[in-house]
């Protein structure tokens, strides 16, 4: 055997009975990652429009917050896309010549109206507090803050207009953005579920509902980490203050807000409800009618993925935190599992649909095994193993870490004019 | 009043954007173009194989992969061969090692002996692209990295396509792989360096039994045309609507 | 009046013209609709040539005939007849320009492709040919040095 033959899937995919000879897992955690990502962006953008557009005022904290996020999430959505890929350096070329019938050419497309629709919200909300930023820094001693001008005086785009009638019409721009960009995330979205729905090929993805339950799904996940990552930041602020032993401002050291995270719990809830309800609708439906290939389906499903399925998926991933969640006499604790369950299962359902979608063969009369690499031995087992999942899960924080040092989202009463 | 509109006119940088990028992309043809389209090529290249006279020697699998240039070890191939032993019991034992490359030497499937006296029926089938009238795989490439040629050949473009395997993944006939040097989806193309020569694919040219045989289905006098006409042939997995143009003789039900 | 909301339009417009100048650049020009219809027929025409100049490997029995002629004549006449040269032989490529001698392949296991006793019905096309129980039949020799593989009838010289 040539030492350097490397073929694309071998590595990680065990067969077992008969599989076409080119059967393999081409699609692995990368491409489970891909759908959770964009799920994350498109579920932290309609939790912060809930406030900009539809005035959820008890949102408003957690709005801003989930906004930025939504921002720093957003290059991690190319991300897995670009680890998977053979031919990364081509990564442009659907934007070159997109090829429309095809349900990626739009990827290209739908992600930079998207990230332009965000960065746009984004300079409205924070335009004024830039202006302010240059203002207060000018003649600030030393070397850094020099820098930090120049980085503010090009945020603000040559726009430092701050009358109240500006503010005003930049309130009015960015709810309308905000309204635009809920459309633009459910399609950023739901287009990933198009991807699966529509390939023919593949028994256990192609389904109308698929697009529907991807949106859910993703909401369901998106507001679960704003609200994760809101609290962990909140009570972490709140934690260093009270060793530094500092003053006791009202509104700094209280922590994460129980009623701000109960209203967004139950719009967590609604969109749990009914991701699971049309998954079981699939589920039923594919039962029921029976096609020929059901068979395989169910020894799939019933048998060698009953574990992640049934288990991780429906029961540790939806039904417990849902109890956790409705519970009365909610802690801060309890909360934090359950979104941890809840981010869990909606991975698991990616899981479920990219692997799972993979663990038969197209003949019928085989199956697929996926073993993930752990510890990378090359390039390729690097960016499709856990160790490129993982970096592609960091990504994010560091991503919002950086932004959140010229955009502060986390401070009380910023773009409150 | 005039600020909405504004904003309004900011929202409208996604149509504009959308509109504004393949202009190519929108070429219509008209009805004379497209019909003197299709009447320019006399050829659309279709394919035979009568499983009733493979014998599983899987010369065709090493000439397609010598000729094609696709590594002789790894576990991908452009062409393969199947075998089926139905057993008196109901069930149908498949298996294809190395993609029938070395051929069926032992009566073993996956280490599992079976007793000649209990095969009802045995056979081969081989299996390669089958150059669909409506190619699934075409449908979904993002870049048009794969196209369907006049003469009815999907090719893949090998300086543009960006392996992300959504082809792969869209082809219900598993034909289509990463190539294991060039990293780019591969598959078969009825050898189109050689039928474009007026020479014979490379499987076909290596088969002794005539199992597999070439057709331009445009020219009424070709005897492999003729026999794809006038006998009882067999399409693979004709419910995905994908019209293929390699036909079988002898097809079983059994066959996946 | 607030001609600042216009701001972001402005850069969108840059990101915007930046790709449409990279696709000016980037995208060769046969690259289009050329055929019936955009979700079949969009491509890089150059492509097919690239494919058409693909380097041929099996060159037929035609070509080796010009040279060998004495053993074409052997095997003509044999029931191997059918079997092509470069089934054993190997693929031609350029030889004999730049290989000399085509490499062999006398092994067991190729004869066994055709002539290993399955123990099939007589409905596979396999049963129709001579076969040997390889594990009973002359174990682990070279089939050749007994069978002319040119006319199997003939003994090997």
């Amino acid at each position: 055997m040539n030492e350097d033959l490397i073929v694309h899937g071998a590595e990680w995919t065990i067969k077992e009975l008969f599989v076409y000879p080119n059967e393999f897992i081409y699609w692995s955690i990368q491409i489970v990652m891909y759908p959770y990502m964009t799920g994350l962006v498109a579920g932290a953008f309609v939790l912060s429009s809930l406030y900009h557009v539809f005035g959820q005022k008890d949102l408003k904290e957690i709005a801003q917050f989930s906004l930025v996020f939504s921002l720093a999430l957003l290059p991690v959505a190319a991300l897995p896309l670009l680890l998977h890929l053979q031919q990364p350096l081509r990564a442009m070329e659907p934007l070159l010549t997109p090829h429309f019938t095809s349900a990626i050419a739009a990827f290209g497309m739908v992600f930079t109206v998207y990230g332009l629709i965000v960065v746009s919200e984004i300079w409205f909300v924070y335009r004024v507090y830039f202006v302010h930023q240059c203002e207060a820094l000018k003649g600030a001693p030393g070397f850094w803050n020099a820098q930090r001008r120049i980085v503010y005086r090009i945020l603000t785009l040559g726009a430092k207009d701050v009358s109240d009638d500006a503010v005003r019409v930049d309130h009015k721009a960015a709810k309308i953005l905000a309204g635009v960009g809920i459309p633009v995330a459910c399609f950023l979205h739901g287009y990933a579920g198009f991807i699966f729905g529509s390939v023919k090929a593949n028994a256990l993805w192609m389904s109308p509902l698929m697009p529907v339950i991807f949106i859910m799904s993703a909401v369901v996940s998106g507001i679960a980490l704003c609200m994760l990552t809101y609290i962990v930041i909140m009570e972490y602020q709140a934690f260093r203050l009270r060793r530094k032993g500092g003053a006791m401002e009202a509104g700094e050291t209280k922590g994460a807000e129980i009623d701000i995270i109960s209203k967004a719990t139950r719009y967590l809830l609604g969109f749990l409800v009914a991701a699971i309800s049309l998954e079981l609708l699939d589920l039923i439906f594919r039962g029921y009618t029976a096609m020929k290939s059901w068979d395989i389906l169910r020894s799939v499903m019933y048998g060698k993925d009953f574990v992640n399925i049934f288990v991780l998926q429906y029961t540790l991933g939806n039904l417990v935190p849902f109890v956790l969640l409705l519970l009365p006499g909610r802690t801060i604790k309890r909360t934090v599992l359950a979104l941890l369950l809840v981010l869990f299962g909606v991975f698991m359902m990616r899981w479920n649909v990219v692997i799972g979608g993979q663990a038969f063969s197209l003949s019928f009369s085989g199956y697929m095994h996926y073993h993930i690499p752990i510890i990378p031995h090359s390039l390729e087992t690097f960016k499709e193993g856990l160790f490129g999942a993982v970096t592609v899960i960091a990504t994010p924080f560091l991503l919002f870490w950086f932004i959140n040092k010229f955009v502060p989202s986390l401070r009380r009463n910023i773009g409150e004019t | 009043m005039s600020c909405s509109r504004r904003d309004f006119l900011k929202e409208s940088v996604g149509a504009a954007f959308v509109s504004s990028l393949p202009l190519s992309a929108f070429v219509v043809l008209t009805t004379e173009e497209a019909i003197a389209a299709v009447a320019e090529s006399t050829v659309r290249w279709g394919y035979l194989v009568d499983t009733t006279k493979c014998t599983g020697c899987g010369m065709c699998v090493k000439a397609c992969k010598n000729e094609n240039e696709i590594p002789y070890d790894a576990p991908v191939t452009r062409t393969w061969v199947e075998r089926y032993v139905v057993t008196k019991d109901g069930q149908t034992h498949v298996d294809s090692p190395n993609g029938g490359r070395d051929g069926f030497t032992s009566g073993n499937i996956r280490e599992e002996e079976i007793d000649p006296d209990t095969i009802d029926k045995a056979f081969f089938v081989p299996k390669l692209c089958n150059q669909c009238e409506n190619p699934a795989c075409v449908q979904v490439c993002p870049v048009g990295a794969t196209y369907q040629t006049e003469d009815g050949v999907v090719l893949v473009d090998r300086d543009w396509c960006i392996g992300c395997g959504y082809c792969i993944m869209a082809c219900p006939y598993g034909v289509r792989f990463f190539h294991p040097d060039h990293k780019v989806a591969d598959k078969c193309n009825f050898c189109y360096h050689r039928i474009t020569k007026g020479m014979m694919p490379a499987c076909v040219e290596s088969c002794a039994f005539g199992a597999r045989r070439l057709a331009n289905l445009r020219d009424p006098d070709d005897p492999v045309t003729r026999i794809i006409k006038t006998e009882r042939v067999a399409v693979l997995k004709d419910e995905y609507g994908t019209k293929p143009h390699v036909f079988y003789l002898g097809l079983d039900n059994n066959v996946r | 009046m607030k001609r600042h909301v216009l701001h972001p339009l402005w850069v969108a417009i840059g990101v915007v013209g930046l790709i449409l100048f990279a696709r000016l650049l980037l995208v060769p020009d046969d690259f289009g609709v050329h055929g019936e219809s955009f979700t079949y027929s969009y491509y890089r025409l150059g492509n097919i040539e690239e494919w058409k100049n693909f380097p041929v490997k099996y060159q037929g029995t035609d070509t080796c005939l010009e040279c060998h002629e004495d053993n074409a004549k052997t095997h003509r006449r044999s029931p191997h007849k059918r079997v092509q040269c470069e089934n054993c032989h190997g693929p031609a490529g350029n030889h004999p320009d730049d290989v000399e001698y085509l490499p062999l392949n006398k092994e067991r296991a190729m004869c066994l492709r055709c002539h290993a006793d399955l123990g099939y019905p007589e409905s596979t096309a396999r049963s129709y040919l001579p076969a040997i129980v390889d594990r009973h039949h002359k174990r682990r020799r070279e089939c050749v040095s007994c069978h002319d593989p040119h006319d199997p009838r003939e003994d090997a010289e």
